[in-house]
């Protein structure tokens, strides 16, 4: 190829392939002809589904990224994982409470953590995974909760692990637990449902769908905006 | 000024940015009126723009303008033969199928199964992974008036103004009196909203709101509420089946929607689903990129229900508008015309040109300050060329640690931080580059309050309900911010009930057809429409032109 230089070298699944830098693993395997089925999802950072490992020339080292996030490097030496393995526990939230030895009763492989911090350094999202493990050890699912929050369930942390915890699964159970019974009930909320029951608002918004164009315009066009708080 | 990677042209700009700050600080733009908003757009919206649209040559909307990218899979060919399919084996045979695994199929399956339908009489069918879907990527926010400060009418007033008053009265109501109690619902699933340590919500803006009702999960507030539902719909144990598309839709000798013809995208297999109710939840059209805009959706945004629908005799309205979302990324081009948040702005970032002058109020509605963008870049010539060669202007991020302290953006805005930390820019200490992307489908299939699906006439069609971004009527010709995680909650639950009441009806289950499909072929040849114009698409191309250009079908399919 004559325009060579301006490409790079990468090895997808073993085989080699020039691509332009400055893509992303994504969009370099569709550059070489990849149509996309399993392996793909937002393309945003945000699903989970493009959990990709890879190597560097000369580098023992394995590295972990989201193909829709990460950029192709010379020499990369990757394959992406079309799925990861875990079971999920089936509950009913509403007969759980806030504890941790219902999170270790459903996953009790949580207790065989070695403190080995590989899920931490496969993480993409660059989560404190082992910190958040260790917190349910020790009974802290706020702290669980919170440092799990950005989790987007990739797995690789799970393919990692020596423990073979389910990390993802155990992070959404906790998650729910922290929401459900740890966070305080919004009053106001409450207030509001009360007042929904009561059909308060009924009569005033059957006149406003009757309302014609020019008489909503108006309205719309005399409404008060209510200053920002800042917090 | 942090490390940057741009050429010395661009840092200075957005040294302009930085000297403008603290004056900006306290300068807050007037609102536009409504007659200045309508001229803006008319000006500078890509929906006005002349020769993106054409009228559709057959079906319900005969004669309705849409988008060339939408009409050529509306006017196309099935991709199979509806003599093909064997319709005797049924593969799946279910009371109600729900189709798509987005926020709206997972709270139809969850409410219908709430109201009595066994989760073994269901089906949730996807043609990605359960929950890898718009409601995933959705940022920003939910809106809901639930402080007594707002009320529903309020919402419905903003609903309204922001969609330029062409929304259906009966779906925004609906959407704003079922808000609270979607909250509520949230709240009991453990959902982890952005609360106070008493347990009151914390409620910001969202451009086009009145008052301050947007809840937020950090700037992940669809991730958070699309992995709850999913993980109690696998809790209740509704079977999903994933990496099969639907590809048609079935109906019996009356026109009763009744199944459908599915394909699984790796054995390349057909199957076939019987059901006596369909939720119809596929999402909106962002991967057609219309008008050639990079969008924001997931890899499966394709349109395909609103195409299956149209054959069945489905309305549609207001598919002519697009959303286009103001806050592209511009830059870096490895995430080009993704989403940068809203809220963003909600909690303070301004937009600035090249000067580092502020040329639109930041919480104008969607489409206004899109428009003022257009306006900057390509009228007033304003923008600032990006070093791959597009044009953006400036999100002033840092703003927001001068109002809210030191920290602020990573404690409200941690998927943004991250995103481009990435690419080594530090948004707390960074302005970024910006242009419009597009986002969402403002109209749909359109619906009543009970999510059924109407047809030309206005009658609901006998099986069929439709829920979230594939819906019409409910923003009208642009959505606000915050109202499509409301959306897809509100529109679901009221499917999974009405055909969860529909099924209580006992009706029997029907023979199967694609006589409508076979009907649409015959109005197609009428029309002249080219054979070679196939749909759904199920999946956008985005493969090398070179590899294609050279790829042999050795294996057909």
């Amino acid at each position: 190829m004559s325009s060579e230089s301006k490409y790079i070298r990468i090895y997808v699944m073993g085989k080699d392939y020039l691509v332009p830098p400055d893509l992303t693993i994504m969009k370099a395997m569709e550059f070489i002809g990849y149509k996309y089925i399993r392996g793909i999802g937002c393309r945003g950072g945000f699903c989970g589904a493009c959990a990709t490992v890879y190597r560097m020339k000369d580098d023992y080292k394995l590295y972990t990224g989201l193909a829709c996030q990460a950029t192709v490097k010379d020499q990369m030496y990757l394959v992406q994982i079309p799925f990861v393995p875990a079971q999920k526990q089936h509950y009913d939230l509403a007969r759980l409470k806030s504890d941790s030895s219902i999170v270790m009763g459903l996953y009790p492989e949580l207790a065989r953590c070695v403190s080995c911090n590989s899920c931490t350094k496969a993480c993409p999202q660059e989560l404190e995974v082992m910190d958040a493990v260790q917190s349910i050890l020790r009974g802290d699912l706020t702290k669980t909760a919170n440092l799990s929050f950005d989790c987007i369930a990739c797995g690789l942390c799970s393919l990692r692990c020596p423990a073979e915890i389910q990390h993802a699964n155990v992070f959404q159970l906790v998650r729910r637990l922290h929401g459900a019974y740890e966070l305080k009930r919004s009053k106001h909320l409450e207030a509001r449902i009360g007042e929904m029951q009561e059909k308060k608002f009924e009569k005033q918004l059957q006149e406003y769908m009757k309302k014609t164009e020019e008489e909503l315009r108006k309205a719309y066009s005399e409404r008060k905006i209510e200053p920002e708080e800042v917090v | 000024m942090s490390h940057t990677p741009y050429s010395k042209e661009i840092e200075d700009s957005m040294s302009e940015v930085e000297s403008t700050r603290q004056k900006r600080l306290k300068q807050k733009l007037p609102s536009l009126s409504l007659n200045e908003r309508e001229a803006l757009l008319k000006m500078w919206h890509p929906d006005y723009k002349e020769g993106m649209k054409r009228p559709l040559l057959l079906g319900p909307n005969k004669g309705d303008s849409v988008p060339h990218e939408v009409a050529d899979l509306i006017e196309a060919y099935p991709l199979i033969d509806p003599k093909e399919l064997d319709l005797s084996k049924i593969d799946y045979d279910v009371e109600l199928l729900v189709i798509g695994g987005g926020g709206a199929g997972a709270a139809a399956a969850l409410w219908a199964n709430y109201s009595g339908v066994k989760s073994e009489d269901m089906l949730i069918v996807t043609k990605l992974r359960f929950g890898d879907s718009n409601t995933m990527m959705a940022q920003g926010g939910i809106q809901a008036a639930d402080r007594q400060e707002d009320t529903p009418v309020f919402h419905y007033l903003d609903v309204f103004g922001g969609g330029h008053f062409t929304n259906s009265p009966e779906l925004v109501r609906a959407l704003v009196e079922d808000a609270p109690l979607i909250m509520k619902w949230h709240e009991e699933l453990g959902i982890m909203y952005d609360k106070k340590n008493d347990g009151e919500m914390i409620e910001i803006h969202g451009g086009g709101t009145s008052k301050r009702r947007m809840h937020t999960c950090k700037d992940y507030t669809g991730l958070e509420i699309m992995r709850v539902l999913k993980d109690e719909a696998l809790n209740k144990e509704i079977p999903v089946l994933e990496f099969s598309s639907v590809i048609e839709l079935l109906t019996n000798d009356e026109g009763r929607v009744n199944g459908a013809a599915l394909w699984n995208l790796e054995t390349k297999e057909y199957q076939i689903a019987r059901a006596k109710a369909v939720v119809l939840a596929t999402g909106g059209f962002g991967r057609l990129h219309i008008q050639g805009f990079p969008t924001t959706n997931h890899y499966g945004a394709t349109m395909d229900g609103v195409v299956m629908a149209y054959r069945v005799g489905a309305k549609l309205r207001d598919l002519d508008s697009a959303q286009y979302h103001p806050t592209g990324v511009a830059y870096p081009e490895q995430i080009f015309g993704l989403l940068i948040t809203e809220k963003v702005r909600s909690v303070g970032a301004q937009l600035t040109n090249k000067d580092g002058q502020q040329f639109i109020y930041q919480l104008e509605p969607r489409d206004v300050v899109s428009s003022a963008i257009i306006k900057q870049c390509y009228g007033d010539r304003t923008g600032v060329a990006t070093p791959t060669g597009a044009i953006g202007v400036w999100l002033d991020i840092p703003l927001i640690e001068e109002l809210r302290g030191k920290g602020a953006v990573q404690r409200l805005l941690p998927a943004m931080h991250r995103q481009y930390k990435r690419f080594g820019i530090d948004i707390s200490q960074n302005p970024v580059l910006t242009f419009p992307t597009l986002h969402y489908q403002n109209g749909g299939i359109a619906i009543n309050e009970d999510a059924e699906v109407l047809d030309a006439s206005g009658k609901p069609i006998k099986g069929l309900y439709a829920a979230g971004e594939i819906g019409g009527g409910v923003h009208g010709k642009n959505r606000l911010m915050g109202n499509s995680l409301l959306g897809i909650n509100v529109f679901g639950r009221r499917a999974g009930l009405s055909a969860a009441k529909h099924l209580k009806r006992k009706d029997g289950k029907t023979k199967l057809s694609l006589g409508h499909v076979a009907k649409y072929v015959e109005a197609l040849k009428e029309a002249n429409v080219p054979m070679t114009r196939k749909s759904p698409m199920i999946l956008p191309e985005y493969r090398g032109k070179e590899v294609l250009s050279r790829a042999l079908p050795i294996f057909p399919i």
